[in-house]
């Protein structure tokens, strides 16, 4: 056991394995920042002229020196080195680094790692104990393989589109990047799986992921249903929120404001809302009769104030909130209470606010200060903590 | 290949957040017991989703439960409670998704089960966390999304706030629990430490949000503005959108505006010469190109933006995917069966291992189907 644990304080749970981050934008690199925040020590691994091109990819033209603040927020947390893979010496080093690395992670197209001998037969030669950790757009054969692996394609092709707004929307993707998100936490999951088994049987393991596959995943129960019913999901006519869902789930909008209602029964939300002619129809009709329901909901609903609706439904314990925004959302006790944010100390003594890990462990939440590295910043210590110099293979 | 061989897990979630968790944990080989109440079980047995049934059970239950066994017990009764803390004596993972309180009433809170088996890993999904005044809300997915301003990221600027048509909160909540999960696992291995895992789906929506969201907190709290037309976030400039072509939609991913112009030969883009206004300009672009490429079949737009590596692609539904051969080559079907012979296609889990598949043919369990057996095996009686 370690001192921190005889002390009754946290112990983080990756303390020790060394992730070598081959990664740009957000997939790989999303997977890094959790696996840093659960402890493990994260190496970016990135060329020396640009470095990770999420670096100069700005939202809102919003920039933290010469790095964007979304670099700054997905790469929180870890260190980089930086090396030209094209030169034999510098390539060399970073063999030399995997050779005490736990778990090497990249997202390049399927091939570009293999071509730089850094493929999962090579590097589990140097290192047979590696977890390696590829992430693909598509997979690595089929007629895609070489198409580009960016979320709104593969929200597209994935027939995700079909399943916000309503029926007579045009197909209406996530507004965020879901394939990505989604693919770099399960590639967490495959990592830690890995590292289990690799502790206890010694054998490194290749895991790989593509964002098509999270996202085709991710609809699990739709692509269920469809294969059961032959019938492919159809979005609401009325305030869709879920294709499989019937009467009365979703958003409503109120004299002000909006109100979301889930799966509520269609009986007990009559008896509180007192909606004229919601009392023609029954639980068996939420599915056949989904739209004209929900219409007269809509309807009713707009007679008054979200609050009014809230609070009556609430009083009954039924499944309700009010739509809200991230200002109103951040001013409310709940919120607070939570401590959702975190702050990040930069170089220059200006710090950023962000949000922290999601996940609790005994209690404690998982908090760094410890900003996203400069290009480059850690590639002299780490070679000499890691003795690269000194063994080339 | 079973990374996760051995490892038991001992499962009172119900829905889909936890249960999505232990599937995933299921299909990288733990063995997943889901404790259920007698004669109902999980209620999802009984959620209906567009009237499809399996055996006069929810399809989707059906889905989200395979490779699992079940164990019925009342938990309210002392006799029960007893034979699943002798399971709980033997499995290495505890996990629920019940508001907070509830399993401390029924004397299974960690706390309780910590001070008898040290090395237990607990994990729990509640909807808003430990503490703090929304802590006995039901935490539902839509009430999530809601709360916690999804909705205001997707559709166009003129449609209402639109919620995500997929449960991603619950998802996430149990992609986020299982991450917990198996860290806690990992470092029990390492120090014999036992763990306390716990994922609110308040947390798991704000993470999700966590690029989009960091630039609000920073920028002196502006809100999201979605585009006016052909919206697909609120936050990249033009072309990113969805456009309808003379036959269908497609996709713009990021790109040049003047590249496009030569491209498509869409001579109104032409003002449009500086990268650093295609945010602020982006619902003029976006009017321009619209109207362009309704003029023309997706196919044909395809046939001259893939070529030059444009980031573009047709939007396809469920019927339309499943013809594509990059779809059929993923393999992502697979058939489980159920112990009475009920067979139900669904998709496998994504992950692969040392370039296999992980698939299993394990359909779900019927309601207390293992009791006997586990009984028996965990020597319970």
């Amino acid at each position: 056991m370690t001192e921190n644990n005889k002390k009754g304080t946290y112990n983080p749970p990756l303390k020790g394995v060394v992730v070598l981050e081959f990664c740009q934008y957000l997939s790989g690199p999303s997977a890094g920042l959790r696996l840093a925040d659960l402890g493990a020590r994260v190496i970016k691994i990135e060329n020396p002229n640009k470095g990770d091109l999420c670096r100069i990819l700005p939202i809102k033209n919003q920039w933290v020196g010469g790095d964007s603040l979304l670099f700054h927020t997905i790469n929180r947390n870890k260190e980089s080195y930086t090396a030209n893979l094209k030169s034999q010496e510098e390539l060399d080093g970073i063999k030399n680094l995997i050779k005490k690395a736990d778990v090497l992670i990249h997202n390049f197209r399927p091939g570009v790692m293999a071509k730089l001998g850094l493929g999962f037969d090579e590097v589990n030669k140097i290192n047979p104990r590696l977890v390696f950790a590829e992430i693909s757009g598509y997979g690595n054969s089929g007629p895609w393989a070489k198409k580009p692996g960016q979320d709104l394609l593969v929200q597209a092709m994935t027939g995700l589109m079909y399943a916000s707004g309503d029926k007579d929307n045009a197909p209406t993707p996530f507004g965020l990047a879901i394939g990505d998100i989604l693919c770099g936490l399960q590639m967490v999951q495959g990592i830690i799986a890995a590292l289990i088994y690799r502790n206890r049987s010694g054998k490194g393991v290749k895991i790989e992921l593509s964002l098509f596959e999270s996202l085709l995943d991710f609809q699990f129960e739709s692509l269920t249903t469809f294969f059961v019913s032959g019938k492919k999901p159809s979005r609401s006519a009325v305030n869709n929120a879920h294709p499989l869902l019937g009467a009365p789930y979703g958003i409503y909008e109120c004299l002000e404001g909006h109100i979301a209602i889930a799966m509520v029964p269609i009986e007990n939300l009559q008896e509180t809302i007192a909606c004229p002619g919601l009392d023609n129809y029954t639980q068996e009709m939420v599915f056949t009769h989904r739209d004209e329901i929900k219409a007269l909901i809509a309807d009713h609903l707009k007679s008054r104030k979200a609050d009014y609706w809230l609070t009556l439904l609430r009083e009954k314990g039924l499944w309700v909130m009010d739509l809200k925004d991230w200002k109103r959302m951040r001013a409310e006790e709940g919120y607070q209470k939570m401590q959702l944010e975190q702050d990040v100390n930069l170089d220059n003594g200006r710090t950023i606010t962000t949000t922290r890990c999601p996940i609790l462990i005994d209690k404690n939440r998982l908090l760094s200060s410890k900003s996203a590295p400069l290009l480059g910043k850690d590639t002299d210590r780490i070679k000499v903590e890691f003795k690269l110099k000194n063994l080339q293979s | 290949m079973k990374l996760l061989e051995g490892i038991v897990i001992v499962d009172f979630s119900q829905f889909l957040s936890g249960p999505s968790a232990s599937l995933r944990l299921a299909d990288l080989g733990a063995r997943v017991i889901k404790i259920e109440k007698p004669r109902t079980g999980d209620i999802c047995r009984q959620l209906y989703v567009s009237e499809i049934k399996l055996e006069g059970e929810s399809t989707i239950f059906h889905t989200i439960n395979r490779n699992k066994e079940s164990f019925t017990a009342d938990l309210k009764d002392e006799g029960d409670r007893e034979v699943i803390l002798k399971l709980i004596s033997q499995a290495d993972v505890v996990m629920h998704n019940f508001r907070p309180g509830v399993m401390e009433k029924l004397g299974l809170g960690y706390e309780t089960i910590k001070s008898d088996y040290p090395q237990i890993i607990y994990a729990e999904i509640s909807g808003y966390g430990d503490s703090g005044p929304w802590e006995k809300l039901p935490g539902q997915d839509l009430l999530l999304q809601s709360l916690t301003g999804l909705p205001h990221l997707n559709g166009n600027r003129n449609q209402p706030p639109t919620p995500m048509g997929v449960s991603v909160v619950d998802i996430l909540a149990g992609t986020h629990l299982a991450q917990g999960i198996l860290a806690a696992l990992f470092r029990k291995d390492q120090t014999g430490e036992g763990a306390l895992i716990h994922v609110s789906m308040l947390e798991s929506s704000l993470d999700f949000q966590f690029e989009v969201y960091t630039t609000f907190l920073n920028d002196g709290e502006e809100l999201p503005q979605r585009s006016s037309q052909n919206h697909a976030h609120a936050y990249v400039a033009a072309p990113y959108g969805v456009y309808q072509t003379a036959d269908g939609f497609l996709i713009l991913a990021m790109g040049n505006i003047q590249v496009l112009k030569d491209l498509l030969e869409c001579p109104g883009l032409a003002p449009y010469q500086d990268p650093g206004k295609w945010f602020a300009l982006r619902d003029e672009i976006k009017r321009i190109l619209a109207a362009h490429l309704l003029t023309e079949t997706t196919a044909y737009w395809l046939g001259i933006l893939e070529p030059a590596d444009i980031w573009c692609a047709e939007v396809l539904d469920f019927e339309k995917l499943m013809e594509e051969e990059g779809y059929q080559v993923l393999e992502m079907e697979m058939i489980t069966k159920t112990s009475n012979g009920s067979e139900i296609k669904t998709t496998r889990c994504p992950i692969r291992i040392n370039g296999e598949f992980l698939l299993s043919k394990k359909g779900a369990p019927f309601l207390g189907e293992h009791n006997d057996a586990i009984s028996k095996e965990f020597n319970l009686k």
